[in-house]
């Protein structure tokens, strides 16, 4: 549909790796050590962004002793947490006790192995990018309901059952709202998904970018989704019997997966690495840094929502609309001519604008009293 | 303003029903027998121009001899008040019969009264001790407790 | 074929972020949902009953401080109340508006405290909460003007007060008073509408009117299930009877209820700040009244509108400086009475949600 100058031969030459002495392995090689450092850094970047900006939008400071604005909280945070002591529960299963975390880290770094740093700068350019990420981060619950079961404490569990139920459901409208995007793009990889974003796919398609969001933050467990780690309620949820390293593994995938959304939402709806005057990386590390601040902004201003309306949001309100999206972005898909795109934002967005305030009509977050 | 009732007006009333019931009256409050207790409560809640349908509080008292509960109703229709009040005379093991099953206010101040001062209630569903565990032998707050 | 499922026991607290001080509730639960539930208390008693018998009046009122220990003023207010009662000692005029004033600003600062940890419980990380404690420190920083503390202020005294208040006070109090109205309104425009929290609490956990009657239930918790029942309007204490005001009250009786009673009282209690600010008269502060009182012997029950809901002292004296006996109604334990039946068939998040918007403080709760 979209003139895709990706498809050239040319283009596809220059994406496998370059030339090198030893070619694929020294590749792979700067690559691992680019997507690890990245990761980290980030990681300690988003925590900041996190407490400072929680802080000032509370009306308080946040950390301003660590370093100049408290930029190095999170490292003075790390060493403390490293130099803990790490308290195993009796009663549990060790080996899954200390398998949970490595599971549910290990998965958020493998997924930069297919996210663009600028054109072609890809660890490994699949051409089915984007179902290898939702394949990969299926498997951090997994982690997660490790953690749970291990702890041998029962509000850990009621955590993990709460976490996996609430990660199962979102991960459909979340599929769903993926494929609207690549129907327009026509491609699974993303690389190609970012060079076909000539205008960005936050415009041609609002609902998917409003329903991704929405379901990343819940599959991330993130406010106002947080029910697993609540910390008024269950005291921290999956994670209660862990400290030292092993706490900072979760905390770190906890933040890790915000960036792996962020990215995510980065590169398929806001154009990844495209932009004028600024380096692509740069470009790419402002796109992720602003969709984080939303979610720490929803994340401060939202109440936390119950696990049964949870659910009900997940199947009665996001899956409609999903599929809405789906079969609408189809129709234009096939039939919208070509030299008109930018009148489909204005469209698109008026047939957001009126599905989400008529289903929200209908939509009753159900559940209440059980009768006893 | 609350208008407190006085307890020889309330005493004729309750003399017709419950003749005997009532030992003693004086301007502020009203004594009755502790076996009539529930009787008379039960007919204070429900009796027209009365109405008593709030239990404001259960204090009890230890002067030497006897044991002394005070009950403050109140009616939230007319907006009067009555204090009555019973006494128990036993030192090892007092008891007086039960409010709860007329006022669910009374079951925590029962328990406490339970725990604190040993007097138990006849007729509570649920009477353990409630600010001090369970093991703790004698009662706090009676004046030869320490 | 039916999954075999059976129920489990979870103890929620006494060591918890959201139970307002060390509660302990046993939940029996059916997966998710809650279907029995035990509050076991008692974890914070101090016998100050008992401790009053040992020291004079004048002496218990720092005691009385840590009944409510986010409210003192009105506890100090309530027991001196009961002492003036009992002796019959009369109050000058300025230390009578004096003492409405703070009792109104510290109703203000408690359901501060009250809607921010309410809001908290429902998830709202922090943010209201801390938003509300802003306004708080501005009332606190006004009682501290006044008696140096800024927690438990043993600053009333039988006959009114020792000293008159600082020059600064009434200024700053009359600033306070033209900023709060907008922060109320701030709080409304983010959360009066706000569709989770009305999906949270709008509701749940219900407290039908009969039931909050036979449980004694009162204070906001009262008010909230339909009954207009203030110990303000109804039996007033001190000198309410001069001030015009309204008794905000609700209709369903559920958390959501709680919560805009709470928050309208707030605004009816700076229309009273405002108009005693305007009427108080100049005069002496305290009554003439010996340093060790020895009232005669008899017995008074006085009993005031507290933040949490009906605070009452009754003390019986035998003509000594110590109090005979000396017993206070508190009200967050009578409002504790119903919590099972609010709680059962709810599930463990709005379990603790429901307990919060009953608003107690354990140190009432076991004494």
């Amino acid at each position: 549909m979209i003139s895709n100058p990706s498809l050239s031969l040319e283009h596809y030459w220059q994406t496998l790796p370059p030339n090198w002495p030893g070619g694929f392995w020294w590749h792979w090689l700067l690559f691992t050590v680019i997507v690890i450092a990245f990761v980290l850094l980030l990681v300690m970047g988003f925590i900041w962004i996190e407490r400072r900006g929680m802080g000032r939008m509370q009306a308080r400071l946040g950390p301003n002793r660590a370093g100049p604005f408290g930029l190095l909280q999170p490292v003075a945070d790390a060493i403390k947490v490293l130099l803990k002591e790490d308290i195993i529960p009796a009663k549990g299963d060790k080996v899954v006790h200390w398998l949970a975390p490595v599971v549910a880290f290990a998965p958020t770094l493998m997924i930069f192995a297919v996210v663009p740093f600028s054109d072609g700068a890809v660890l490994a350019d699949l051409n089915v990018g984007i179902l290898y990420v939702v394949a990969i981060s299926s498997i951090s619950t997994l982690g997660v309901f490790m953690a749970g079961w291990a702890s041998s404490n029962k509000y850990s569990l009621v955590a993990a059952m709460r976490g996996v139920a609430a990660v199962v459901s979102y991960e459909i409208p979340l599929i769903v709202a993926i494929a609207g995007v690549v129907l327009i793009a026509g491609s699974l990889s993303l690389n190609q998904i970012v060079l076909a974003q000539d205008i960005p796919f936050i415009l041609l398609q609002p609902l998917g970018f409003l329903l991704f969001f929405i379901a990343g933050c819940a599959e991330i467990n993130r406010s106002p989704f947080d029910l697993m780690e609540a910390d008024s309620e269950i005291v921290a949820g999956f994670h209660i019997e862990y400290s030292g390293m092993k706490f900072a593994m979760f905390y770190l995938a906890e933040y890790a997966e915000a960036l792996v959304i962020s990215a995510i939402i980065a590169t398929l709806f806001l154009g990844g690495w495209r932009g004028p005057v600024l380096p692509p990386w740069l470009w790419f590390v402002l796109k992720v840094a602003i969709v984080f601040f939303v979610m720490v902004w929803t994340r401060t201003t939202l109440p936390r929502i119950r696990i049964d309306q949870l659910m009900a949001l997940a199947w009665k309100f996001l899956l409609p609309l999903a599929l809405i999206n789906l079969f609408v972005t189809a129709i234009q898909v096939l039939a919208w001519p070509e030299a008109l795109l930018w009148v489909m934002i204005p469209v698109n967005i008026a047939i957001m604008v009126i599905l989400v305030l008529i289903w929200s009509k209908f939509f009753k977050l159900g559940g209440g009293r059980v009768e006893v | 303003m609350t208008l407190a009732l006085s307890g020889e007006e309330v005493a004729t009333k309750l003399e017709q029903q419950f003749p005997g019931s009532i030992i003693e009256t004086s301007k502020d409050s009203l004594l009755a027998k502790n076996e009539s207790l529930f009787d008379l409560v039960s007919f204070l809640k429900t009796a027209p121009g009365l109405d008593f349908s709030y239990l404001s509080t259960i204090t009890a008292v230890d002067y030497y001899d006897y044991f002394e509960l005070v009950y403050q109703l109140v009616s939230l229709e007319h907006n009067h008040s009555l204090v009555l009040k019973t006494r128990c005379y036993e030192r090892e093991s007092p008891a007086v019969p039960s409010l709860v099953s007329l006022y669910r206010g009374a079951d925590y101040q029962e328990r406490e009264i339970y725990d604190l001062m040993g007097i138990s209630f006849e007729g509570h569903p649920n009477l353990k001790r409630i600010v001090l565990w369970d093991g703790f032998k004698g009662h706090p707050l009676r004046k030869d407790y320490l | 074929m039916a999954l075999k499922t059976e129920p489990f026991v979870l103890n929620i607290g006494p060591v918890h972020p959201s139970t307002h001080g060390v509660f302990r509730m046993r939940a029996t639960l059916d997966g998710e949902v809650i279907i029995d539930l035990e509050p076991v208390f008692g974890y914070l008693h101090r016998g100050i009953e008992k401790l009053a018998e040992e020291r004079t009046y004048t002496g218990g009122i720092p005691l009385t401080d840590r009944l409510d220990y986010l409210a003192s003023m009105s506890n100090n207010l309530a027991y001196v109340l009961a002492v003036e009662k009992l002796a019959g000692i009369s109050v000058p005029e300025r230390a009578e508006y004096l003492r409405v004033i703070l009792a109104e600003l510290q109703r203000i600062a408690s359901h501060l405290i009250a809607v921010g940890a309410f809001l908290n419980d429902c998830g709202a990380f922090f943010t209201p909460f801390l938003y509300m404690f802003r306004e708080r420190e501005k009332i606190v920083d006004l009682f501290e003007m006044l008696s140096g503390q800024r927690l438990l202020y043993n600053y009333m005294r039988i006959g009114g007060f020792t000293q008159d208040i600082p020059d600064e006070f009434l200024p700053a109090l009359e600033k306070f008073v033209k900023q709060m109205p907008g922060f109320i309104d701030e709080y409304d425009r983010f959360l009066m509408k706000n569709e989770i929290l009305l999906a949270r609490a709008k509701g749940v956990g219900i407290l039908p009117k009969e039931l909050a009657i036979n449980i004694s239930a009162s204070g906001p918790v009262l008010r909230a299930s339909g009954v207009k029942w203030d110990i303000r309007k109804v039996d007033p204490y001190s000198i309410y009877e001069r001030f015009e005001f309204e008794i905000p009250t609700g209709s369903a009786g559920d958390c959501y209820d709680r919560y805009r009673v709470r928050v309208e009282e707030m605004r009816q209690s700076l229309r009273i700040i405002r108009q005693a600010m305007e009427q108080i008269p100049p005069g002496a502060m305290r009554s003439e009244v010996p340093h060790l009182v020895r009232p005669p012997a008899g017995e008074a029950y006085a009993h005031i509108e507290a933040p949490k809901g009906e605070l009452g002292f009754y003390l019986v004296s035998d003509n000594s400086i110590a109090p005979y006996r000396c017993h206070i109604r508190a009200p967050s334990l009578i409002n504790l009475t119903a919590l099972r039946e609010m709680i059962i068939g709810w599930k463990i998040q709005d379990a603790i949600i429901i307990f919060g918007s009953i608003d107690i403080t354990m140190g009432e709760v076991d004494r």
